[in-house]
C-alpha cells in the first residue's frame, strides 16, 4: 500500500511532523500550545504520547486526528501532506485512515454494539459494512454482544466496542486517548492488552496519549511532553514488526 | 450516508422522543388539517353556488337593462337610473326569431307583501310570462301555471313559492284561496316546486304573478315613449356553444340598438358563465383568505419544528462531534437532521390532509344559520398542503441542521 520513499529506502512513515506549531487566540493572550514539534512514527509502531495536562499532548492528539489544523509546520499522514484542506476533506481523512479511542468510549446510547461499529463504513458508504462490522467485534472478542447496547455492557466491553469502531475502516493508525482513564486497572490491562495484541498481531500502528506509566510502558516508545516542546523520545524496544 | 440510510437515522433519532416528535407533529397536523378544511369548504361554498346557478335553467342568456361594467369581480351598474329595456324588446327579439335562440322570458320584480288571514309574508313578487317556467326551469307541484290568457286579461292570479306557501297557509291546500296583494284579492293558482338555494334569494320565498298584472295593477313603470318597463329578458339558446352565444349576442345587440337608436350599447348581456364566474373570483377570494388564516397555523408549526430541531441539536452536540470524528461530511450531518425536520413535518402534513379532508366531509352535513356547507375534497389543496409541508421542513430544517453541521468536532466532542 505505501509507496517506498525514494531517499533512503525506508518505509513512508505513517506520521511525519515538522516543527509543528498551534496557537491559541484567548482574547488578547496567545497560548502557545505546540512550540515546534517534529518525530516520525513507523507503519506499526506502539507509541505512547506522555505529560501533564497542559503539555499540549491533546492539542497534538487533535492535530495528528485531523481535528484540527496547525497554525505552523507540517504534517504529513500515509506521506501525503494534511494542509489547508476543507472540513469535508478532513472529514473524509478521519474516515480513511484514522480510527478514534476515546477515554469516555464515546458510543451513541439509542445504538447496538453492531450498528456503533457500522457507523464509519456507513459514511464511506460501504456496502459491506455489517459483515465487515461483525468480523470487527468478532476481533475485540464482542461477537456474542453484537446486539447489546452500551447501557447493556460493561465499561470494558463498551471500550471494545469503541475500538472495533475504530479498526472496522482498517485505518493507517489507531489514535487512543487515555483508553484505560474510566477503567478500573483489571478492565484497563484488558484493554491495554487488547490493543497490544492488535498491534503485535495485526501491525497496526497505534498512538496512545496517557498520563499513566503502566499503560506507557507497554508500548514500545514514549514521546515524552513538557510545555510544548518534547522533551523525550525513547524507544524502549525495537520497532521492528514484520511489515 | 445515502437518503435510506439517512431516513432510517431519522425514524430512530424520532422514535427516541416520542412525546416530543408527536407535539412537534401536532402542530404540522392542526395547521395542515385546518388549511385542507376550509379551502375545502372555500371550494365547496364555490361549486353549490354554481350549481345553484345552473339549477335556475341552462343554456342562459341575460339581457339586462343599463350597461354594467365588471371591476374586480363585481358588477358596478353604472345606468341603473335608466331603465331602458321593455316587453316590447323582448316581443322584438321573439319576432325576430334568431337562430339559436329557443325561447326568451322577461320579468320584473316588485317588493311587496302578502297576507292570507292572519299570515303576512314580505317578498319578491315577480312578474312573468308563461314561457318563465320552461326558460327558467321552475314548474309548479300543485296547479297550474300562468297562462296565456292569464297575461292579456291580467288576471290577479298568483304562484306562491314552497316556504310562501307554507308560512301563509300552513296545513291547508293553499290552491284556490286567496291572499292580499296592495289590497287587491289574488287567487293562487300555483304552489311552485322546491327549487332550494339560490344565489342571493331562494326561490322558495318568491311569488310568481303575471307580468302583464304587475305592469298595470300592482307596480306600473313605464319608459317615456310609454312602453312597460322590464327588469330582464332571460334567453335560452339552443346550445352552450361560444359560436352560438356570440351570434345570438351580436344579432340581439344589433336589435336592441336599432329599436333603442343607439350607438352605444345601453344595456347588457350576460351569459350564465360571467355570472359565475364574478361569483367565482369573489368566492375565490374568500377561499384564499381562509387558507391564508389556516396558513398562519401551519407557520406556527413550522416555528416549532424550527424551535425543537435547535434543541434537539444541542442536545446533540456529542454525537454530532462523534459522527464528525469518525468521518462525517457537512452533508451528512446537514441531511440526517434537515431529514429528521422533513419527516416531521410531511408526518403531520399526510395526518393532516387526512384529517382534514374527513373535517370537511363531516361539516358538509352541518348545516349553519339554514344553509348547510358543503366541503368539496379537490386534490388541488391536498398536494399544495403536502408539498408546502415539505417546504416548510426545509426551511424551518435547515437552520438547524447548518448550525450541526457547522459544529467543529473538537468543541462538540468536550461538549457536556
Amino acid at each position: 500500500m505505501d509507496a517506498d520513499s525514494p531517499e533512503n529506502g525506508k518505509p513512508t512513515p505513517v506520521v511525519r511532523v515538522e516543527d509543528l506549531v498551534k496557537t491559541y487566540h484567548m482574547g488578547s493572550i496567545d497560548v502557545h500550545a505546540l512550540r515546534g514539534v517534529s518525530f516520525d512514527i513507523e507503519k506499526g509502531e506502539m507509541v505512547a504520547i506522555m505529560g501533564h495536562s497542559g503539555s499540549g499532548k491533546s492539542t497534538l492528539l487533535n492535530l495528528l486526528g485531523c481535528l484540527d489544523a496547525p497554525t505552523a509546520g507540517s504534517y504529513f499522514l500515509d506521506g501525503e501532506l494534511v494542509g489547508d484542506l476543507s472540513d469535508d476533506a478532513l472529514a473524509a481523512i478521519r474516515n480513511r485512515k484514522i480510527g478514534f479511542v476515546f477515554q469516555s468510549f464515546n458510543l451513541l446510547a439509542r445504538m447496538s454494539a453492531l450498528e456503533q461499529v457500522e457507523m464509519p463504513l456507513l459514511y464511506a458508504r460501504d456496502r459491506q459494512r455489517r459483515k465487515r462490522a461483525e468480523e470487527a467485534l468478532a476481533v475485540v472478542g464482542l461477537d456474542d454482544r453484537m446486539h447489546h447496547k452500551p447501557s447493556e455492557l460493561s465499561g470494558g466491553q463498551q471500550q471494545r466496542v469503541a475500538i472495533a469502531r475504530a479498526l472496522v475502516g482498517n485505518p493507517s493508525m489507531v489514535l487512543a486517548d487515555e483508553p484505560t482513564g474510566n477503567l478500573d486497572t483489571a478492565t484497563a490491562n484488558e484493554i491495554m492488552e487488547l490493543l497490544a495484541l492488535l498491534n503485535e498481531e495485526r501491525g497496526i500502528t497505534t498512538l496512545i496519549v496517557t498520563h499513566e506509566a503502566d499503560v506507557a510502558a507497554r508500548t514500545q516508545r514514549v514521546i515524552r511532553m513538557v510545555d510544548g516542546a518534547i522533551a523525550g523520545d525513547d524507544r524502549t524496544a525495537p520497532a521492528e514488526h514484520g511489515t | 450516508m445515502s437518503i435510506a440510510d439517512g431516513v432510517r437515522l431519522a425514524l430512530r433519532a424520532l422514535a427516541a422522543n416520542k412525546l416530543r416528535t408527536s407535539l412537534t407533529v401536532l402542530g404540522m397536523v392542526i395547521g395542515v388539517a385546518a388549511v385542507i378544511a376550509l379551502m375545502s369548504l372555500g371550494a365547496g361554498a364555490q361549486a353549490s353556488i354554481e350549481a345553484n346557478i345552473r339549477g335556475t335553467g341552462s343554456n342562459l342568456l341575460f339581457i339586462s337593462p343599463g350597461v354594467q361594467a365588471q371591476t374586480g369581480g363585481r358588477f358596478v351598474d353604472v345606468s341603473a337610473t335608466t331603465p331602458t329595456l321593455t316587453f316590447e324588446d323582448a316581443e322584438a327579439i321573439r319576432d325576430a326569431a334568431i337562430p339559436g335562440i329557443v325561447d326568451l322570458a322577461p320579468t320584473r320584480n316588485t317588493n311587496a307583501s302578502l297576507v292570507a288571514g292572519g299570515n303576512a309574508f314580505s317578498t319578491q313578487i315577480i312578474g312573468v310570462t308563461p314561457s318563465y317556467a320552461e326558460v327558467r326551469t321552475f314548474q309548479p307541484q300543485a296547479g297550474r301555471f300562468i297562462s296565456e290568457d292569464d297575461l292579456r286579461r291580467r288576471a290577479r292570479v298568483i304562484a306562491l313559492g314552497q316556504t310562501i306557501a307554507t308560512e301563509l297557509f300552513p296545513g291547508q291546500n293553499p290552491i284556490g284561496a286567496t291572499v292580499r296583494l296592495n289590497n287587491q284579492t289574488f287567487t293562487v293558482i300555483a304552489v311552485m316546486e322546491e327549487s332550494g338555494q339560490a344565489t342571493f334569494q331562494s326561490r322558495d320565498n318568491q311569488a310568481l304573478v303575471p307580468l302583464t298584472t304587475l305592469q298595470t295593477r300592482i307596480n306600473p313603470s313605464r319608459t317615456l315613449a310609454g312602453d312597460d318597463i322590464v327588469g330582464e329578458i332571460s334567453v335560452t339558446l339552443a346550445d352552450e356553444d361560444e359560436a352560438t352565444i356570440e351570434a345570438v349576442t351580436n344579432e340581439v345587440s344589433a336589435l336592441l340598438r336599432l329599436r333603442h337608436d343607439v350607438t352605444e350599447d345601453d344595456f347588457t348581456i350576460r351569459t350564465q358563465q360571467d355570472i359565475i364566474e364574478a361569483l367565482g373570483e369573489v368566492t375565490g377570494t374568500l377561499t384564499l383568505f381562509l387558507g391564508a388564516i389556516a396558513g398562519i397555523s401551519l407557520l406556527v408549526g413550522g416555528i416549532g419544528i424550527m424551535n425543537i430541531m435547535l434543541v434537539s441539536v444541542t442536545e446533540r452536540t456529542r454525537e454530532i462531534g462523534i459522527r464528525k470524528a469518525i468521518g462525517a461530511r457537512r452533508r451528512d450531518i446537514l441531511g440526517q437532521f434537515l431529514i429528521e425536520a422533513v419527516l416531521v413535518s410531511l408526518g403531520g402534513g399526510i395526518a393532516g390532509a387526512v384529517i382534514g379532508g374527513l373535517l370537511a366531509t363531516f361539516m358538509g352535513g352541518v348545516s349553519f344559520g339554514g344553509r348547510s356547507l358543503e366541503g368539496a375534497l379537490t386534490p388541488e389543496p391536498v398536494i399544495l398542503a403536502l408539498a408546502v409541508s415539505v417546504a416548510i421542513g426545509l426551511v424551518f430544517g435547515i437552520y438547524p441542521a447548518n448550525r450541526a453541521a457547522r459544529l467543529r468536532p473538537i468543541e462538540a466532542l468536550r461538549y457536556e
